[in-house]
């Protein structure tokens, strides 16, 4: 068994890729990058402080560290990440949740190559209907905490993906061109339980914010409960 | 059938879904049956109703593959055409007689064609996507078709389909698979 660290944004992919890695290998611990520049090239950023509730429900410890967000210290930072996550958890790999992102992807892969860490992306160009689909009938329950382009409205803000969200989806990819799983930043998503997790996150407080077909989803107040 | 070669680690590891997956979806995409075998599993010969085989790729820092050659011996003489990825490149380039070396590209590449051949017509230069710390030499009996700035990117046996391709056409150059799976059929 690889011994591995999962980074984890809180959305449906990392957390996913997580379920794929626990199934194959070990994982020791959730690893965070959390960006001060919404418009990080690497780390999203909706909600990402509540991945350690996220790690709180799984029973694992979490690294996090902060980064200004900008384009190459951020990759630094993430060394940083992955160095203390070796250190204190003995992580011998990494997993991401990247399934289309070449420009991730390859950064990824040379910092892992650098460090001499493993690194795998289970949901690498899966197919992404059939992935979507599996989210649903495995348990996972996941919100939209950000849109980010047409034909976006409000409503879709704190909506749980279900199989009508996904044939809507399936419409707008169609039509807008873009990808079904929002991989190209469309639209963002934060992971309240998965078949993992030894309780379900309940979100107590939430504010929306939109604006021209772009608006987020904060989790103001949020705690562990039992299912 | 389409024989997808798993080179991974161990069978079913967590590198299936990221190497043998997308290479399996683009032949069953182009309308033929794709069974995903882990190369331990081959024996001393293909299955039956194997039309081609494919070898797949492995994570950056597997290369356990390579210790095991006597699994491939089924490969110098394989009555179908073969295409091996990264990892599948270097096992048909070791099993021939070539020799790996360091040579390490991540990333989106350019690749030139340095040798006609159906497999890239009309593809004088492209990118690709690269994920290897090894290179290798083409074997005795092997053509180079293409390079990049660091090694070389494709080779082919003189006489028979059987080639080599060290990126990875699964991301963002399905077309190299659909040739080759075009290809076999006009054997």
């Amino acid at each position: 068994m690889v011994k591995l660290g999962v980074l984890c944004s809180g959305g449906k992919d990392s957390i996913y890729a997580a379920y794929r890695a626990m199934q194959k290998e070990e994982v020791a611990c959730f690893i965070s990058v959390v960006s001060r520049n919404e418009e990080s090239y690497m780390f999203h950023t909706p909600n990402v402080p509540l991945v350690a509730l996220q790690a709180e429900a799984a029973g694992l410890p979490l690294v996090c560290v902060e980064t200004a967000g900008e384009k190459e210290k951020e990759l630094q930072d993430l060394r940083d990440a992955l160095e203390c996550a070796r250190e204190r958890y003995g992580i011998e790999g990494v997993v991401s949740g990247a399934i289309l992102s070449v420009y991730q992807a390859s950064r990824l892969q040379q910092i892992c190559r650098d460090m001499d860490l493993w690194c795998f992306n289970p949901l690498w160009y899966t197919d992404q209907e059939g992935y979507m689909a599996s989210l649903v009938s495995e348990g996972f329950s996941i919100i939209i905490t950000g849109v980010f382009s047409e034909p976006f409205d409000e409503s879709w803000l704190g909506r749980r993906i279900d199989g009508l969200m996904i044939a809507q989806l399936k419409a707008i990819a169609e039509r807008y061109r873009i990808t079904l799983t929002g991989e190209g930043g469309e639209f963002e998503t934060f992971a309240l339980d998965a078949p993992f997790f030894e309780r379900r996150i309940a979100v107590r407080k939430a504010s929306v914010k939109y604006k021209n077909f772009r608006g987020v989803y904060m989790i103001e107040e949020a705690e562990l409960e039992e299912r | 059938m389409i024989l997808c070669l798993d080179l991974s680690y161990r069978p079913g590891s967590l590198a299936l879904e990221e190497f043998a997956y997308p290479v399996a979806a683009i032949v069953r995409k182009a309308g033929e049956e794709a069974k995903i075998v882990h190369y331990t599993g081959v024996g001393t010969g293909l299955p039956p109703g194997t039309d081609a085989v494919i070898l797949c790729g492995t994570a950056l820092k597997d290369t356990r593959y390579l210790g095991r050659p006597e699994l491939f011996c089924w490969l110098p003489e394989a009555p179908v055409p073969v295409l091996g990825i990264c990892a599948g490149m270097q096992v048909i380039s070791t099993v021939h007689g070539g020799e790996t070396e360091a040579g390490c590209e991540i990333g989106m590449t350019d690749i030139e064609v340095v040798r006609p051949d159906p497999l890239f017509a009309g593809k004088d230069c492209f990118q690709a996507y690269e994920l290897h710390t090894l290179a290798c030499t083409p074997p005795p009996g092997f053509w180079a078709l293409a390079v990049s700035g660091t090694c070389v990117q494709a080779i082919r046996h003189r006489k028979k389909a059987v080639y080599g391709i060290m990126f990875h056409p699964e991301v963002r150059n399905e077309w190299l698979v659909e040739r080759f799976l075009g290809m076999g059929r006009s054997l």
